[in-house]
């Protein structure tokens, strides 16, 4: 078995993304995903990549699409604030279908907000953000192992679809500690550079852009983009269940809340009441086929956020029924406590 | 028959959008003539900004990346630190690096970010329509100031090399323009030099390049150099603002 290290998870997904090869990483400070800037300050060091603290967001998200262009495992980290201000540079590096991991470190909102953990940001992170139609692959975490497995395989699928992943956890899984094991350093997977700029030695010059200004030809873009996107959807959903297949009432989480539905499930399931969990790891995709099947053979579903209702959305337009659907959410920084699911569940019965 | 004169293998054979009289065609030849001269092309990769030269992938011959409005020295930071050995520059209009992209060409130059960043000073927004730059002149008709930028409300037009040439990493600072065949020459030589500071490491260097707009100042080709003459360049200072590389 491989050795275990306790970590907190904003350095569990640094050094996972250094294990898979990135070199190139640009971050601006921000509260809190502090840990992952300071670790790369060092560890790209050690490494022989590259840390650089950009001037702002807008800026390290277009260092990354710089470093990206050019066919290198690039990343960059914020939190709730920062990523509304990467928006832009999101889009384009859709539009030029570019290969980077952005991490989203979520705190409360809108605006300043606070520091504390929430994960209001779930239609930033799947129903678009930034304009023009695209989508993210985008990671919820609800381990510090998963971040790292996850944060993995972001830069796997980046390369592989040419198209950004997302990392989309909270404040309290950036901080939080547990242990963890690391996939070896390995340089087995590179990119493609095929298609990326790095001079035109023995080759035609290439461009990389996102403007396509003739007739029809930025509609054939977009349909081969939502070709793309259709073949994710085939191939790349991702989901675990706890107990659903038996289960009368169905809780649906993703990242930390699925943590604490487990446990409400463990303490449902005390009580005599035939609970399970339904927790979805790709949030786009969303697993909605899988989950309509589950609903179909439960009473009950609540959906718990640290949002006013965001995943719920997805969850009611899969479900067999939405009148069965209910909520459970706390926003600005709050975090249900099991014992207030367990209550919700068994009030509302 | 000796041939004397022929584009440069660093530009494509294309039909050029740019309008009759304007100076981005001159400032393409320009860096063009210079990287045959110093055989880089196969090194370089260029950033295009947004504005009228966003379709400069069109007519350079080499890698050219297209980069969100005013991010240029960002995206050309991200290439440069990726691919050290390449020859990275941006090429940036008066919108584009001294309106929305002022924050990324001030770091980037802070930095000495060892990148050539190419700045074409027309004093107006070309593709836009022809609105008010942050170079603007005092007193110049735009779209968005029609009766003359007027100082009171909008400022002054951003002197971008003094502006720049008080971060000790601005190696290296020039304006030209594009007004007489020897201001032309002029240009030429400074962004040779702008690329060999590069290729020296030596870290950043901006060429600034006082340029005609004919069809957003009103007037004809041959207006537009004399208003440079008698009007710009009673603002805008020519030659080496700051050059620390020597």
């Amino acid at each position: 078995m491989k050795e275990k290290q306790l970590v907190c998870g904003n350095v569990a997904l640094s050094e996972a993304a250094i294990r898979a090869g990135c070199r190139f990483y640009f971050g601006y400070p921000i509260t809190p995903q502090n840990e992952v800037t300071s670790y790369m300050s060092l560890r790209m060091n050690e490494v022989g990549g590259v840390f650089l603290q950009a001037e702002s967001e807008l800026a390290s998200i277009n260092m990354v699409f710089g470093a990206a262009l050019t066919g290198a495992k690039a990343m960059t980290t914020s939190s709730s604030p920062g990523i509304s201000l990467m928006q832009e540079g999101i889009s384009y590096l859709a539009g030029c279908e570019l290969p980077a991991v952005v991490v989203n470190v979520m705190r409360g909102g809108p605006g300043l907000g606070n520091i504390a953990p929430s994960q209001s940001d779930y239609f930033q992170a799947v129903k678009g953000g930034g304009h023009g139609d695209y989508r993210l692959l985008v990671f919820a975490p609800s381990t510090l192992q998963e971040i790292v497995d996850y944060t993995y395989m972001a830069f796997l699928k980046a390369g592989e679809y040419r198209m950004q992943v997302m990392i989309l956890m909270d404040g309290l899984m950036g901080q939080m500690m547990e242990p963890v094991s690391f996939p070896e350093m390995s340089e087995s997977f590179s990119y493609r550079n095929d298609w990326a700029l790095t001079g035109c030695k023995k080759r035609e010059p290439r461009s990389i852009k996102s403007l396509f200004l003739e007739e029809g030809v930025l509609e054939r873009h977009n349909k081969s983009l939502q070709k793309k996107y259709g073949e994710i959807r085939e191939k790349e959903i991702l989901y675990d269940t706890f107990l659903a297949d038996d289960a009368d009432v169905l809780l649906t989480a993703f990242g930390f809340c699925g943590r604490l539905c487990k446990k409400a499930v463990e303490e449902l399931r005390g009580m005599g009441i035939k609970a399970g969990l339904f927790r979805p790891i790709t949030l786009w995709p969303f697993p909605g086929e899988v989950f309509t099947g589950l609903s179909k053979k439960s009473r009950k579903i609540f959906c718990v956020e640290m949002n006013a209702g965001q995943m719920v959305e997805d969850i009611m337009f899969y479900a067999d029924n939405k009148n069965k659907v209910g909520f459970i959410g706390r926003t600005g920084g709050g975090i249900p406590s099991v014992s207030e699911i367990v209550k919700a569940v068994t009030g509302k019965r | 028959m000796r041939e004397i004169y022929k584009k440069p293998e660093a530009l494509k054979d294309n039909i050029t959008h740019y309008c009759p009289g304007c100076g981005h065609g001159i400032v393409h030849r320009l860096i063009a003539e210079v990287i045959d001269e110093l055989k880089i092309r196969e090194q370089v990769i260029g950033v295009a900004p947004v504005g009228c030269a966003v379709l400069a992938y069109n007519y350079f011959n080499f890698d050219v990346a297209e980069a969100a409005h005013g991010r240029t020295p960002a995206v050309a930071t991200g290439i440069k630190r990726a691919l050290p050995d390449n020859i990275v520059f941006s090429y940036q209009g008066d919108g584009d690096l001294a309106a929305i992209g002022t924050a990324e060409i001030v770091h980037a130059a802070n930095r000495s970010e060892n990148i050539s960043v190419f700045f074409v000073n027309n004093t107006v927004y070309g593709m836009t329509g022809g609105q008010m730059a942050p170079t603007t002149l005092e007193g110049q008709k735009t779209l968005t100031t029609p009766s003359g930028r007027e100082k009171k409300t909008t400022g002054s037009p951003i002197k971008v090399c003094e502006l720049l040439s008080v971060l000790e990493g601005a190696r290296y600072l020039y304006r030209g323009a594009l007004s007489t065949p020897s201001n032309i020459l002029k240009v030429k030589k400074a962004i040779k030099d702008s690329f060999q500071i590069q290729i020296t490491k030596k870290g950043f260097s901006l060429v600034e390049i006082i340029s005609p707009c004919p069809t957003y100042w009103g007037l004809t080709p041959l207006e537009s150099l004399q208003y440079i003459d008698n009007n710009l360049l009673k603002v805008f200072a020519l030659g080496e603002i700051k050059n620390t590389v020597r």
